[in-house]
């Protein structure tokens, strides 16, 4: 097929939706398209940011990429690329790579990865090690940020001892750290990701020359981790199921019972319901601190903020330990498996040369990929979910003084214009005057409430400017699983009179049955068992509804998503990354997913 | 046991016997000896062709004949062609290959006379690393009676003359006196369903793969190319089935009542539906991972499926030749330091 003619509409081509320009306007500057973008390829990164951002959440998109570009261009400098050029439209992130195309300049940057990037591979258990103190430290500052006050006057207290800084100077300062925080932790974040994922990809790459039609995800099961920490808070739910039937509380868990009537309810069963609740307090801490989405949203709270979702599991995984499983992942089994797969595999190799080779790759793989797996827990989850909860704790400040009505209100406003209600707060203190932000911050907030409302009823192109004729940008490659013929399948999209739908296949089986068009978590209830659920990405959170549903189509992801991972370990039917299904998919509608090749049939 | 002299039962011979099984009776005898199902049944040793042609040279030279031949005289080697074939299917068995014949027949078929069996030819010169022989030789199906077993082992027989075998021998230059036939006799799989398999990819090469062709009856449907097969791509590890291409069969071979096989039309029911179970396409894959383990090499797999019983026979296992011939360098090589292969991802433009 010629692309060659073919491109995608130009940046300049679309509009903002009428009635949304305020709201468009208030991202900042450096977030906008401008006439010189329209010589670029940008895709939609709908895999992060798969609905529209609200002003606030785009400091996600900000923090993460100012990381990830350092990362890639300054810090190890990967010699073929720099870092991410991103823009927002509706509400919809564009990003587009930054290719290094100059030979002598990738010889230099070789020379500097070499020095730099080596050494972290070769030093990588130490400094992994040393991530994680990093990271419990960045978490500890964080929960250790004190709770926003702003007193009437001064306590007597700190004028006898001298202090000299008032009160309302804490907020700002509060306000800054946790900024600070969040922008300094997308580094950390960053700090190994490359590399990680650049050793995934040199093994499969290899594997992809030695063996053409093997499937993406049976590399991804030589890979993956066993004992990885996205597996544990699905773990902590089976333990609670357990611990429940073992204390002869099982009966408080019903389907359909809500997590508050199941948890008030235990505590009236003496003991052995205080005991349980006990145990879910161990589970709690830090287990409960995932997302049910990817984090990049104030709206995707966690575990722990919201119960519903472990407590929707419980039921199922109770059935299952009165039905006389034991629940417990066979650890020993499935690592046992894994070498089989990669010893099976070796022997089939032509010479052992090859063989040594694909050792060298596949233990250089191994080394580095728990890093992989591991930093989504502590950063995407276990920080983000503190960071969004100090905003929604200045939300309610904001809130009480009268800037807005409700504390989720603060995620309209930009983390500048938060800052600057933040001043407002403390002149008005200091002054005696009311603050302006009752009458300033209402009808804004109305405003681009009503815009996102308006942007998530219209889908988004998925790429926008001239087709490339390769994507070889590794960190694009890598990241977004983006290829040239991904390009292709979008071009082909627009033909809807298809009744196929191709993603990546993400965990082998073939099913049929309903679709459960799932949108937000909210939303969760409706699963009925049997169901095929039908979202915009799953992730880890959502693996105590795996259980009971029959097969799972994503938006978003790739065959080394999480989701992926543990729809495998489910032996859950999965095709990932579709990019249309939420759209093209009706409630209700009976589909066909095949797991093994990514292809999903629309049957009635 | 009683020792035949031009008898050789599958499980006392292997690959290292050619010489006096051929290619085929060495392979059936490999696999039985591997422990493998293939249909029970004996090879009538290159010994009692080498008998027997002995009796019509002291007539009239059929070597010799074959010998003076030129590659391009496609006349004379026809007329060659008809004259030994008449010789060869007209002349009596030498008294004790007639005899051999006469008791191996008796020890296979036992009480059961009537027993259908599949008479193949099974050539010393169908090398095993080059199946270009493969198909220029005939086999006889559904042969009943030890008359009709005898004369279609002599039809084996002629078939080393037949015009393209001839042809092919003066094209490549191979010694007639070199040349030999021995000839398979065994139990026939009334097929419910039968196919090949490869356990490289034909397509790409790739060894982590199985493909598997097949259609309803009997497989010389398939090999022959009348009817499109159903296919299936399963990875050799993992048993993932990548492909599933399910054809319209239109017809299929069955047992003729006059012997041999006839193709009848496929009811339309059963046109179009996957003709193996994902069970039977598991078993398969297992089974080519032995056959493969067995020789170290990639094969190239002819099967059945037992209309009574449902188990699986083995008819044919010879090396895969396209790919196998391809010296491919090294995909990569080990490094010194192995964080130089990760250049091959960060480092390079990479093209395509």
């Amino acid at each position: 097929m010629n692309t060659q003619t073919q491109a995608f509409p130009a940046p300049s081509s679309l509009k903002v939706l009428p009635g949304t320009e305020a709201a468009q306007a208030a991202y900042p500057y450096y977030m906008q398209f401008t006439a010189a973008d329209d010589q670029r390829f940008w895709f939609y990164n709908s895999m992060h940011f798969p609905e529209p951002m609200s002003a606030f959440d785009m400091v996600t998109a900000e923090a993460a990429y100012c990381a990830l570009g350092s990362s890639t261009t300054r810090v190890h400098c990967i010699p073929t690329t720099l870092g991410i050029d991103y823009r927002i439209l509706n509400g919809r992130v564009y990003i587009g790579g930054n290719a290094v195309t100059d030979p002598a300049e990738i010889a230099r940057r070789t020379h500097e990865f070499q020095q730099r990037a080596f050494y972290y591979y070769g030093n990588w258990e130490r400094l992994y090690a040393q991530w994680r103190e990093k990271m419990l430290t960045l978490i500890n500052e964080a929960q250790a940020l004190p709770k926003l006050e702003l007193p009437e006057l001064e306590p007597l207290a700190n004028v006898h001892a001298g202090r000299g800084i008032a009160a309302n100077h804490q907020l700002l300062e509060i306000y800054q750290k946790t900024l600070e925080g969040y922008f300094r932790m997308w580094h950390h974040h960053f700090e190994f990701l490359l590399l990680g994922y650049g050793a995934y990809m040199t093994f499969f790459a290899f594997c992809k020359k030695a063996f053409p039609e093997i499937s993406d995800q049976t590399i991804a099961r030589m890979v993956a981790g066993i004992e990885a920490e996205i597996f544990r808070p699905d773990e902590e739910v089976r333990r609670l199921a357990r611990r429940a039937v073992e204390l002869g509380v099982d009966d408080e868990f019903r389907e359909g019972r809500t997590a508050q009537a199941v948890l008030t309810a235990l505590e009236s069963r003496g003991t052995a319901g205080r005991d349980w609740l006990g145990e879910l307090a161990v589970s709690r801490d830090p287990w409960f601190n995932i997302n049910v989405g990817d984090g990049f949203y104030h709206y995707h709270r966690s575990w722990n903020d919201d119960l519903s979702m472990p407590f929707a599991g419980l039921p199922g995984y109770i059935a299952r330990v009165r039905a006389g499983e034991s629940l417990e992942r066979p650890i020993e089994a499935l690592k046992q498996q894994r070498r089989q797969l990669i010893e099976d595999y070796r022997e089939l190799l032509a010479s052992d040369e090859e063989r040594q080779a694909y050792d060298q790759m596949i233990g250089l793989a191994h080394r580095v990929f728990p890093y992989v797996e591991g930093h989504k827990f502590y950063c995407e989850h276990w920080y983000t979910n503190l960071f969004f909860n100090k905003i929604r704790e200045f939300g309610a400040l904001l809130a009480a003084h009268g800037f807005f009505a409700r504390e989720e209100d603060v995620f309209q406003l930009t983390h500048y214009e938060v800052e600057a209600a933040i001043i407002d707060l403390m002149t008005s203190w200091s002054n005696g005057s009311p603050p302006r932000g009752p009458q300033h911050w209402p009808p804004i907030v109305r405003e681009r409430r009503a815009a996102i409302a308006e942007w998530a009823k219209h889908s988004t192109p998925p790429a926008l400017g001239p087709v490339p004729e390769v994507i070889d940008d590794p960190a694009i490659v890598m990241l977004w699983g983006i290829t040239r013929e991904s390009l292709d399948s979008w071009l082909r999209a627009g033909d809807a009179s298809s009744r196929e739908l191709r993603g990546f296949a993400a965990s082998s089986g073939v099913v049929e049955g309903p679709a459960c068009v799932v949108r937000s978590v909210e939303e969760i209830a409706r699963v009925r068992p049997g169901d095929i659920l039908v979202c915009q990405i799953t992730n880890p959170t959502w693996a105590p509804i795996f259980q009971k549903i029959a097969g799972a189509v994503s938006d978003i992801g790739g065959s080394m998503s999480h989701a992926a991972i543990v729809a495998r370990e489910f032996g859950l039917p999965a095709v990932v990354g579709t990019g249309t299904a939420t759209t093209r998919i009706r409630d209700g509608q009976r589909i066909r997913v095949d797991g093994g090749r990514g292809i999903v049939t629309l049957l009635s | 046991m009683t020792a035949f002299a031009h008898i050789a039962w599958f499980d006392e011979i292997g690959l290292g016997d050619r010489e006096q099984v051929g290619g085929k009776g060495g392979s059936l005898g490999e696999l039985t000896r591997a422990g493998i199902s293939v249909p029970g049944g004996f090879v009538v040793r290159t010994g009692a062709f080498e008998r027997f042609l002995a009796t019509l040279e002291r007539q009239a030279p059929v070597r010799a004949a074959v010998a003076a031949l030129e590659a391009d005289d496609l006349d004379a080697i026809t007329r060659c062609s008809r004259a030994l074939r008449e010789r060869i299917e007209a002349a009596a068995l030498p008294a004790e290959v007639a005899a051999d014949l006469t008791a191996a027949h008796a020890r296979l078929v036992r009480s059961r006379l009537a027993q259908p069996l599949a008479v193949r030819s099974s050539a010393t010169c169908e090398d095993a690393q080059q199946a270009s022989f493969a198909g220029l030789q005939d086999t006889y199906l559904w042969v009943r009676g030890l008359g009709e077993i005898t004369r279609r082992v002599r039809s084996c027989w002629a078939s080393l003359y037949s015009v393209e075998s001839i042809s092919y021998r003066l094209k490549q230059g191979f010694p007639e006196e070199r040349v030999a036939m021995a000839v398979v006799v065994q139990v026939m799989v009334d097929a419910a369903a039968s196919g090949v398999m490869f356990t490289r990819s034909p397509t790409t090469g790739d060894r982590s793969v199985v493909t598997i062709e097949a259609a309803w009856g009997v497989g010389s449907a398939v090999v022959g190319g009348e009817v499109t097969p159903d296919r299936w791509v399963l990875g050799k590890i993992t048993g993932e089935v990548s492909t599933r291409e399910i054809s319209d069969k239109h017809i299929q071979h069955v047992a003729a009542e006059q012997g041999g096989v006839a193709a009848v039309a496929v009811s339309e029911e059963r046109r179009r539906i996957p003709c193996l179970s994902d069970a039977e396409l598991q078993e398969l894959r297992s089974l080519a991972r032995r056959i493969e383990g067995h020789y170290g090499r990639a094969q190239d797999i002819e099967w059945a499926i037992d209309r009574e019983g449902g188990a699986i026979r083995l008819l044919q296992s010879r090396p895969e030749t396209v790919w196998s011939a391809r010296e491919a360098a090294p995909i990569a090589k080990p490094e010194q330091d192995p964080l130089m292969h990760l250049l091959s991802v960060f480092g390079t433009r990479r093209c395509r």
